[in-house]
């Protein structure tokens, strides 16, 4: 999971069908915020591309405005995602919607002989209500788990749907089912953007605060990711709000391991959602680490970059005391 | 004007009259088929007498074929096993890996450019002994092109370093399953599963879309028709766009155009309800030499690309299941809107598990949808056991065996994927038609070569390559083969009506003999030389197609 090169981020959204998938795509278009996004779907299908903004289509691709693209791959994605590469203006950010009996990780290995592209992680969708009995149907049973086996970052959609008794056992089931990855709880998939793509648009700030504040999980404002204290990110207005988001920042003072950091990062026991930043490598080279659930890279920084980490997890999930004890002056050194 | 042709025999596929002398052709279709006194009835006519030592029979539908064949012949043929291209000439198998090469030299020779792409296919390393070919086999050819070769079943190709340099291939790190890596820890170029070959194919001269015909392509695979005695033939999964339609119905169009296509709309990348919409709208632009308005469903993948859906125990060499190409709500969908809109689908199924789903989806449309005469067909079938053919008599299903596979890969499932027992039952033909299930027999042109005869050898013998007879009790006659080549394939596409026999109304398309199929040996059948085809009363003659 190290490269040198950065290609353009891939998060390959899957699941079962009927799971949520296109509902979390939909708000991610709706939520972009100035992002470029190339959406990358098997059929345009239940796909809410809003016809006041489209500029124009050809064919199997749709261009909207303010720089997103939808494109439909039928049964030929690494065709498509060759055409978008060679556009003029290239994408942020490319999300994939698998199939709902596609195998997301054989997504994610093809997509590693592109070098256009870089898998910044595998979601998988899962509806609350249907999943476990999904799993153990007769046909498509093993195709749920091996999907479930293969997410990064799990979002355990339409909880409304499931008896709150219910849903700590489910959860420990999925943890199960997919090797722990990080589970996002959801209502009608709206699942902040932030927590899937758009950290990039982060701007880590150039003074980093010497005592970290309390949590404020009760103050729900439009703050981004990258506050440099603990902060509620990306709330949004709706009726279920199940969970809220936490991010912490921190600006490690020392060299450090990175790639060692980045695998402490994704390790199941900080259930981190996701974790972005630069770190000062052991040669002082300034390194990209990425983190999404359970999957971790470490590219090369870009020029100008400032040492700076934030993590973000579900309120209850963060273990704060875990991640600030990764970067203290013992760590640097042990790891 | 009424033609009278007579004939050494003609066979008829007409119970009533299965063989006679002379046929009437009037309009492009059958006057009427019995003696020439018989026939004088219809009033005035010109005695054609140039079929007088030939042999008649109806003209052979092909019900699973891809017209793609026509452009992969623009490709360097590097099988294994004689195979006639579309004009003709019979290239000759090439029985080592350094034939194959000496070929690609040849090739390599006349091209002018160091550079451009070279491409070829049909290549099978199992009649090798599994011997691996890798990138330093085509580096001998050269090391300035990009050289590509895909394998005969379609799953796999090798590649040449310049290929993957191209491609961006060459390179450490890459871990994939479908991307086998040297010691030198670089791919060998050997190349697994279509989302892996297709950019390295992409560079070594293979068309962005490999499946889909083209303009060339299709009337090369209108020739081939003819030279196997083929007058309609189905390409079985087209996206079916406005641009493929408009080139199909202007090549079809044409007046030598020699052949019925049958062209049917893959259910992939759009949603059910965009493909009935699109597969109505297709039914509008339909003609009579360019048939559209059915659907192919595809359920699972291949087996000796162990992506089948297999039931328990699964795979003879303990590989894990398959994969699904549909999820089985869409299938019903897709089955529910067809049936209440009176589409036919052909769904592909090779594992049985796959088969299950098709019978169990079916059998839950027909509830919402009760319909007894809507012919959907189970295509491939590979493994349909008994209980499945009973099942399928009580819905009223077709089938459409792939009989050529039994000759190719016959012994890699019986030693590898499936095992003996069940490889023995692999496309149980006298087992369908024990329980009066309509059945085609097909190549799946260009997997295995376009010729019905062939394939009516193969279902009549069901030797492997090895030379084993694999399955004894699910032999078929030669009457029951030459049945299902014509009118069971004709029933299948919903066209029995007008092809598929010799007799008053239908259309007038023959495939021209030198022999008779139904007085040769069984060993004979493939061996039979055709002269040509008539189709819709128009007559072609292989010589100058
Ligand atoms: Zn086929």
């Amino acid at each position: 999971m190290d490269a040198k090169q950065a290609g353009i981020a891939v998060t390959i959204i899957g699941g079962y069908l009927g799971s949520g998938k296109t509902t979390l795509l939909n708000h991610l278009l709706q939520h972009a915020d100035g992002a470029r996004l190339a959406i990358m779907v098997n059929d345009f299908g239940d796909l809410a591309i809003d016809a006041a903004l489209i500029e124009s289509q050809q064919g199997d691709v749709i261009n909207l405005s303010g720089g997103c693209v939808c494109c439909s791959y039928g049964d030929d994605l690494s065709l498509s995602l060759q055409k978008l590469v060679s556009q003029e203006i290239k994408p942020d950010h490319v999300i994939i919607e698998a199939s709902g009996v596609a195998l997301p990780g054989a997504i994610g290995r093809s997509l590693s002989l592109q070098r256009a592209y870089r898998l910044e992680g595998i979601v998988v969708v899962a509806d609350a209500s249907t999943v476990q009995a999904n799993a153990s149907e007769k046909y498509i049973g093993d195709t749920v788990s091996r999907q479930l086996y293969d997410a990064d970052l799990l979002v355990l959609n339409k909880l409304d749907l499931l008896p709150t008794a219910e849903v700590e056992s489910l959860k420990q089931w999925l943890a199960e089912q997919s090797r722990y990855a990080s589970i996002i709880e959801a209502v009608h998939c709206s699942v902040p953007s932030s927590l899937l793509f758009n950290m990039s648009l982060v701007n880590v700030p150039d003074s980093w605060p010497d005592s970290w504040p309390d949590k404020r999980p009760d103050k729900r404002h439009d703050t981004r990711l990258a506050m440099p204290a603990d902060s509620l990110v990306g709330i949004e207005p709706n009726n279920h709000d199940v969970s809220v988001y936490v991010s912490l920042s921190i600006k490690p003072s020392f060299a450090m391991n990175a790639h060692a950091l980045a695998e402490q990062l994704a390790h199941k026991r900080l259930a981190l959602i996701r974790a972005k930043g630069f770190v000062r490598d052991t040669n002082n080279q300034l390194k990209t680490i990425q983190v999404v659930g359970r999957r971790w890279s470490v590219t090369d920084a870009p020029e100008g970059a400032q040492p700076g980490m934030v993590c973000i997890a579900q309120k209850n999930d963060m273990t704060e005391h875990a991640i600030k004890a990764l970067f203290s002056a013992d760590a640097a050194i042990s790891i | 004007m009424t033609t009278i042709y007579s004939a050494r025999k003609i066979i008829t596929m007409n119970p009533a009259r299965p063989y006679v002398t002379h046929v009437a052709v009037h309009d492009g279709r059958i006057l009427g088929a019995g003696s020439l006194k018989e026939l004088e009835g219809f009033g005035t006519y010109s005695l054609d007498e140039r079929f007088a030592n030939k042999i008649l029979m109806p003209g052979m539908v092909e019900g699973h074929s891809h017209a793609v064949e026509g452009k992969w012949w623009r490709y360097v043929y590097c099988g294994y096993h004689d195979r006639m291209d579309p004009h003709g000439k019979v290239w000759s198998g090439l029985t080592s890996i350094d034939e194959v090469i000496a070929r690609l030299q040849e090739k390599d020779a006349t091209l002018d450019n160091s550079t451009e792409a070279l491409t070829g296919w049909a290549i099978d390393p199992i009649y090798y002994d599994n011997r691996k070919i890798n990138r330093f086999d085509l580096d001998r050819v050269s090391t300035t092109r990009a050289i590509g070769v895909m394998h005969a079943s379609g799953h796999i190709m090798n590649v040449n370093t310049k290929a993957l340099e191209l491609a961006d291939y060459l390179r450490q790190g890459i871990e994939h399953d479908g991307v086998p890596l040297g010691d030198d820890g670089l791919p060998t170029g050997e190349l697994k599963g279509p989302d892996v070959m297709f950019p390295v194919g992409q560079q070594a001269g293979f068309d962005d879309n490999m499946l889909e015909f083209d303009e060339p392509g299709l009337i090369d695979f209108a020739r081939l028709c003819v030279r196997t005695g083929v007058t309609t033939a189905t390409d079985l999964a087209a996206e079916l766009n406005d641009d493929t339609v408009d080139m199909g119905n202007r090549i079809t169009g044409a007046d030598d155009f020699p052949v019925r296509i049958m062209s049917l709309r893959f259910h992939h990348g759009v949603t059910p309800e965009e493909l009935i919409t699109h597969t109505k709208a297709l039914a509008k632009k339909s003609t009579d030499r360019f048939r559209l308005g059915k659907i192919k469903v595809i359920a699972d993948g291949s087996i000796q690309g162990f992506s089948a859906r297999l039931n328990w125990p699964g795979y003879y060499n303990g590989a894990p299941n398959g994969l699904w190409y549909i999820a089985p709500q869409q299938m019903l969908s897709i089955y529910e809107m067809a049936l209440e809109a009176g589409i036919q689908v052909h769904t592909h199924t090779n594992g049985d598990e796959a088969t299950d789903l098709v019978l169990d989806t079916l059998e839950a449309a027909l509830k919402k949808h009760p319909c007894s005469h809507h012919r959907f067909t189970i295509q491939h079938g590979q493994m349909i056991n008994a209980a499945q053919y009973r099942r399928m008599a009580k819905l009223n299903m077709c089938v459409n065996h792939f009989a050529n596979h039994h000759f190719y890969w016959g012994d890699e499932h019986y030693r590898l994927t499936v095992g003996p027992e069940r490889a023995e039952r692999m496309n149980a033909c006298r087992t369908a038609l024990d329980n009066n299930i309509p059945m085609a027999i097909h190549s799946d042109a260009p997997v295995t070569p376009l010729s019905p005869l062939f394939t009516a050898w193969c279902a009549v013998n069901r030797l492997t390559h090895s030379g084993r007879t694999q399955g004894e009790h699910e032999k078929i006659s030669i009457e029951e083969a030459l049945y299902a080549i014509t009118l069971g394939a004709a029933y299948t596409l919903n066209m029995d009506n007008e092809i598929g026999s010799i007799e008053c109304g239908k259309q007038a398309d023959f495939a021209v003999l030198e022999e008779d199929p139904t007085t040769v040996s069984a060993m004979a059948l493939k061996d039979i030389k055709v002269w040509g085809t008539v189709q819709a009363g128009r007559v072609f003659a292989a010589s100058n197609i």
